[in-house]
C-alpha cells in the first residue's frame, strides 16, 4: 500500500545522532529529595495553587487549578509534604523565577483515589474532554499547548484527517521512538480516544523512515484498525505541525490559521499516550519520557521522569559528573535553549536534556555580515524570506517584518543552520516577535488610557455644567426676590457672567498641567544638579543656570495658575450664597498648607540629622520658622471660626430672642462651672490667687443670674 | 451657426453628464459629510496616551489637535523618537529630534506608588490624575491602580507630604522577550551547530 506523499518547501538534513540514546529501553529515573512543580508548564494562563505549605498531598492530587480556558491544572507527581510555594528558577530562556510548589516526597507513592472512565464510548464527549482537561494534559511535543483546546471541535467544523505526529525530526531526541517501540498498544488506544472525540474520516500516523523498529511496532499495533502508518522521508523539520500536514495531505494551512481550518487535527505521540493514561487509568499527567543524551552522559537513554525533578539530580542519575558539564541544552539542538541553573525542574514539555562535550558542540563562530547568498530562503519550511526578515528585525522595522509574515516563522532554526555567516537568525526573529507583541500590548493599554481620559473629561464637563446650571438658578431666584422687593427697580442682571464656563475650566486645567509639568522639570534639573555636584562634573554652572531659569519658569506658571484660579473663583463668590464662608475656607486651606510645609521641613530635617549633613542646622531653623507660621495660621483660622460662630449666633439672636437668651444662660453656666473648678483646684494646691478666683466665681454667678432673669422675662412675654 | 447645430448632440450630452455628476457630488458632500477633522483622530492614535501634559497641553488629544493645526511634532516626551517618527510618516513632515525643552524620554516605563502609611488623604493627587487611576476619598488612604497608571508623574507634585514615588515597571515572565543578538563580530549566544563527529 503506497500512499501519495507531498513535499514541503526547504528543510535541512542535520546529522541525526539518535543511535546514542535509542538503543536502551526506558528506565525509571527514581525520586529525588524534593520536587519543584511550576504552576505554569503550558502555554496560556498559569494555574492557581490550591494547596498550602505544610499540607500532605497524595500522588496525583491537584496542586494548582486551571484558571481560564487556555489553562490546565498541575498535579503532585508523588505523595509527600508541600514544603514551599514560592518563585523558583524554571526552564525559561529568560532565567527568571516563577511560582512553584515544592514537595518533599515521603517515598510511599500513595495515590489519590483514581478511577478511569472505563468504556468511554457510552459517555458523552464533554465528560471525556473534562477528564482530559482535569488530567492536565498539554502538548508534549515541545510547545505545551493545552490539548483539550485542540480536541474541542466546533460544531461547524468537520475534521477529515486525524494525524498522529510521531515524526520526531529533531536530532538527538528519541523519546517518542522509544515510547512507540515499547508502548505502541497504549499509544494506539489513546489515539482511538482522540478519534472517537473528533470523528475523522481517516487516521494517519506519520513516522520518519529513520525509525524502522518503531514503524514495525506501530504497524503491528494498528494491524486490525482503520489507522494507517505513513512513513515519511527524513528531513528536518518534517515534524512541524504544518509541514507534516502538508506532507501527508497536500493541504497548506494558511498564514495565521490553525490546522482545523483545513480539516486536520494533529497530536503528538506522547500526548496520545497521556490521554490513554488519563481516560482509561484515571492517572493525571505527572511523569514523562525524557531523552538524556550528549557525549558527557555515560548512561545515555530515555528516562521516565516525575515532573518537577530537578535537572541536576537527573543528570547525576545518568552518571554525568558536574565537573564535565560544558553546557546544558533543554530541547533539541535546533530549537532548544541553554539552561545555566541545575535546580530547574523537568516539566511537561521537556523532551530532551542534551549535555554535549566542548568537542561535540564547540562554541559558535562569531557572527559575520550577511552576504545575501539566499541559502536561508532555500531552506525555510514556511517559505518566508529569512534575510529580509533579518534586515527588518535588525533595523527594528517591525511593521515591515510583520508585512513579510514574521508571525508564520516556526523558529525551526533551519536558516541559522545553513547560514555561512553564522548569523543567529532565529534569535533576531524571536526578538522581533517579542517586540511586536509588546507594542501591541502597549497600543491596547494606550487605547484603554484614552478611553479613561475621555470618560474623565466628560465627567468633569458634566459636573461643571451642573454647577453652572445651579448657579444660574440661584442668580435667577435672587433676581426674582429683588424684583419682588422693589418692583419699581429694574430687574437685576440675571446672569452675572454668562461666558462659557467650560472654556474657562479647560483654560484653568491647562494652566494647572503646565504648572505641574514645569515644576517637575525644575525638580528634575535640581536633581541633576545635585548629582553633578556629588560627582564633581564640569558643567555645574550651566546646570545651575538652567535650574534658576526653570525655577523662575515654574514660579511664573504657578502664579499664572493661581491668578487664573482666583479669577475663576471670584465671580463664584459673588452670588449671595454664603458670604462669610469664603475667607474661612481660604484660611483653612492656608493653614493646611502651612502645616504640610512644616511637616515636610521636619522630615527633611530629620533625614539630614540622621545622615549628619552639615545643613541640618539651617533646616532646623527653617522648620522652626515654618512651625511658627503654621501655628499662626492655625490661630488665625481658629479666630476666624470663632468670629463666624458669634456672627451666626447674633444672627440667630435677631431671629429668635428666646433661643438666644437660652444660649446665653447655658454659656454662663459653663463659665461658672469653669470658674468654680479653677477655684477648687487653686484651693487644693494652696495657690495664692484664691481671692481673685473667688471674685471671678461670684461675678459669673451674678451674670448667670442676670441671664436667667432675662430668659424668664422673655418666656413670660412669649406666653 | 453651422458649428453649433452640428455639435448640438455632443454639447447637450456633455452638459447633461456634467450636471448629473455635479448633482451626485453635491449629494455625496451632504450625505457623507465628515464631522470634525479625521487627521486629529489619526494623530491621537499614535500618541502614547500618557496624558502627562509635558508637551504643554492638558492631555494627548489637545496636543493632537495642536499638531493638526501646525504645531511641532517633537514635544511628546514619553513617546520619544518612535512617536516622532510615526508622526513624521503620517503627516509627511521631516523627522526632528525630541525637544529637550520638554524633558527627556525615560528609559523604562514608570508607575506611581503611594507610600500608604504616609498618605494624609488630601485627595490632591486624585484630582491631578488624568485617567482616574487613583482610588481614595477625603481623609482616607489613597492607592494607585497599577494597571491603569500611565506613569505621567502629574500626581507627584501636588502631594503635600511627598508620599508618591515613581517606580520602574518590573519585567515578568509574561512581558519578557528575547533580546537581539549583539551583532556582527560577537558570538551567537544560544544557537547550536549540529555536526557529525566520528
Amino acid at each position: 500500500m503506497s500512499r501519495r506523499l507531498w513535499d514541503f518547501h526547504g528543510g535541512v538534513h542535520p546529522a541525526q545522532n539518535k543511535k546514542q540514546s535509542s538503543e536502551t529501553s526506558i528506565r525509571a529515573a527514581g525520586l529525588p529529595d524534593y520536587l519543584v512543580v511550576p504552576v505554569q508548564q503550558h502555554i496560556g494562563t498559569p494555574a492557581h495553587p490550591i494547596v498550602g505549605v505544610g499540607d500532605r498531598v497524595l500522588k496525583g492530587q491537584v496542586l494548582a487549578q486551571a484558571s481560564g480556558f487556555v489553562s490546565v491544572p498541575c498535579h503532585a507527581p508523588t505523595s509527600g509534604t508541600v514544603t514551599a510555594i514560592e518563585p523558583r528558577p524554571i526552564q525559561h530562556p529568560s532565567q527568571m523565577d516563577a511560582l512553584c510548589v515544592v514537595i518533599e516526597p515521603d517515598g510511599a507513592e500513595q495515590w489519590v483515589e483514581r478511577e478511569g472512565l472505563g468504556d468511554y464510548t457510552r459517555l458523552d464527549k464533554p465528560t471525556v474532554l473534562q477528564c482530559i482537561r482535569d488530567a492536565g494534559i498539554a502538548g508534549m511535543g515541545g510547545a505545551g499547548f493545552p490539548s483539550v483546546v485542540k480536541l474541542g471541535v466546533k460544531p461547524d467544523q468537520k475534521i477529515k484527517t486525524l494525524v498522529l505526529n510521531a515524526v520526531e525530526c529533531e536530532p538527538y531526541i528519541t523519546a517518542d521512538d522509544r515510547l512507540m517501540r515499547e508502548r505502541a498498544a497504549d499509544i494506539v488506544t489513546g489515539l482511538q480516544i482522540v478519534a472517537w472525540l473528533v470523528e475523522p474520516e481517516e487516521i494517519l500516523i506519520g513516522i520518519e523512515d529513520n525509525k524502522p523498529l518503531a514503524i514495525e511496532a506501530m504497524r503491528q499495533a494498528t494491524a486490525d484498525t482503520a489507522m494507517e502508518v505513513v512513513v515519511v522521508p527524513t528531513k528536518y523539520p518534517s515534524g512541524g505541525e504544518k509541514q507534516l500536514i502538508q506532507m501527508l495531505t497536500g493541504k497548506e494551512v494558511r498564514s495565521g490559521g490553525i490546522p482545523a481550518d483545513v480539516g486536520v487535527i494533529c497530536h503528538n505521540t506522547g500526548t496520545a499516550y497521556a490521554i490513554k493514561r488519563a481516560v482509561l487509568d484515571g492517572e493525571p499527567l505527572i511523569s514523562r519520557i525524557t531523552t538524556i543524551t550528549g557525549d558527557c552522559v555515560p548512561e545515555k537513554g530515555n528516562y521516565e521522569v516525575a515532573l518537577g525533578t530537578p535537572v541536576g539530580w537527573l543528570l547525576q542519575q545518568a552518571g554525568v559528573k558536574p565537573t564535565d558539564l560544558h553546557r546544558l541544552i533543554v530541547g533539541g539542538p535546533m530549537m532548544g535553549f541553554a539552561v545555566h541553573n541545575m535546580a530547574v525542574p523537568v516539566v511537561k514539555t521537556t523532551n530532551c536534556l542534551l549535555v554535549p562535550t566542548a568537542r561535540e558542540f564547540p562554541d559558535p563562530a562569531p557572527e559575520q555580515p550577511c552576504i545575501r547568498c539566499g541559502s536561508c530562503a532555500q531552506v525555510c519550511p514556511a517559505q518566508l524570506l529569512p534575510q529580509q526578515l533579518y534586515w527588518f528585525a535588525k533595523a527594528r522595522e517591525l511593521d515591515k517584518a510583520m508585512h513579510y509574515n514574521l508571525a508564520d516563522c516556526i523558529e525551526c532554526g533551519a536558516c541559522s543552520y545553513v547560514c555561512p555567516s553564522n548569523i543567529p537568525l532565529v534569535q533576531y526573529y524571536r526578538f522581533a516577535k517579542g517586540e511586536i507583541r509588546n507594542q501591541q500590548q502597549e497600543q491596547q493599554k494606550a487605547d484603554h488610557a484614552r478611553q479613561r481620559f475621555e470618560a474623565r473629561q466628560a465627567r468633569l464637563a458634566k459636573e461643571e455644567a451642573e454647577k453652572e446650571r445651579k448657579r444660574q438658578e440661584r442668580a435667577k431666584a435672587a433676581a426674582a426676590k429683588q424684583a419682588k422687593k422693589a418692583p419699581a427697580a429694574s430687574a437685576a442682571p440675571a446672569a452675572g457672567e454668562a461666558g462659557n464656563p467650560s472654556d474657562s475650566a479647560t483654560e484653568l486645567n491647562k494652566l494647572q498641567t503646565a504648572a505641574a509639568a514645569t515644576m517637575k522639570r525644575y525638580k528634575d534639573a535640581q536633581k541633576a544638579l545635585a548629582q553633578a555636584e556629588k560627582s564633581g562634573s564640569g558643567n555645574l554652572e550651566a546646570l545651575q543656570q538652567k535650574v534658576a531659569q526653570l525655577q523662575a519658569k515654574a514660579d511664573a506658571a504657578k502664579t499664572a495658575f493661581q491668578a487664573a484660579r482666583a479669577e475663576g473663583a471670584a465671580p463664584e463668590a459673588q452670588p449671595p450664597s454664603a458670604p462669610a464662608e469664603d475667607p474661612l475656607a481660604a484660611l483653612k486651606a492656608a493653614s493646611a498648607e502651612d502645616f504640610a510645609a512644616y511637616k515636610a521641613a521636619e522630615k527633611a530635617y530629620e533625614a539630614a540629622r540622621d545622615q549628619g549633613a552639615d545643613d541640618a542646622e539651617t533646616l532646623r531653623l527653617r522648620m522652626e520658622e515654618l512651625k511658627q507660621r503654621s501655628e499662626a495660621s492655625k490661630t488665625a483660622m481658629k479666630e476666624a471660626r470663632a468670629k463666624q460662630r458669634e456672627a451666626i449666633q447674633r444672627q440667630n439672636a435677631a431671629a429668635d430672642p428666646l433661643k438666644a437668651a437660652q444660649i446665653e444662660v447655658a454659656k454662663h453656666q459653663v463659665l461658672l462651672k469653669k470658674a468654680s473648678k479653677a477655684l477648687q483646684a487653686a484651693k487644693d494646691s494652696d495657690a495664692g490667687a484664691i481671692d481673685h478666683l473667688q471674685a471671678k466665681v461670684e461675678e459669673a454667678e451674678h451674670q448667670l443670674q442676670a441671664a436667667e432673669n432675662t430668659l424668664k422675662q422673655l418666656q413670660q412675654e412669649h406666653a | 451657426m453651422e458649428f453649433i447645430t452640428d455639435n448640438l448632440t455632443a454639447l447637450l450630452a456633455l452638459t447633461a453628464i456634467a450636471l448629473g455628476f455635479g448633482a451626485l457630488l453635491g449629494f455625496a458632500a451632504v450625505k457623507f459629510r465628515v464631522e470634525g477633522n479625521p487627521i486629529v483622530e489619526q494623530i491621537d492614535a499614535l500618541l502614547p496616551q500618557t496624558q502627562c501634559g509635558q508637551c504643554g497641553h492638558p492631555g494627548c488629544r489637545p496636543y493632537a489637535e495642536g499638531i493638526a493645526e501646525g504645531e511641532e511634532i517633537n514635544k511628546c516626551v514619553p513617546g520619544g523618537e518612535d512617536t516622532i517618527r510615526a508622526l513624521a510618516d503620517l503627516l509627511g513632515r521631516d523627522f526632528v529630534p525630541l525637544d529637550e525643552e520638554h524633558g527627556q524620554t525615560p528609559e523604562t516605563k514608570m508607575v506611581a506608588y503611594i507610600r500608604e502609611a504616609e498618605c494624609i488623604g488630601c485627595t490632591k493627587c486624585l484630582q491631578a490624575c488624568p485617567v482616574d487611576a487613583i482610588l481614595g476619598a477625603a481623609k482616607q488612604m489613597h492607592t494607585v491602580i497599577e494597571d491603569e497608571c500611565t506613569g505621567c508623574d502629574l500626581c507627584v507634585e501636588p502631594c503635600p507630604v511627598d508620599c508618591i514615588d515613581m517606580l520602574p515597571v518590573e519585567e515578568t515572565l509574561q512581558t519578557w522577550h528575547w533580546q537581539p543578538p549583539k551583532g556582527i563580530g560577537s558570538r551567537p549566544g544560544e544557537l547550536i551547530p549540529v555536526r557529525n563527529i566520528a
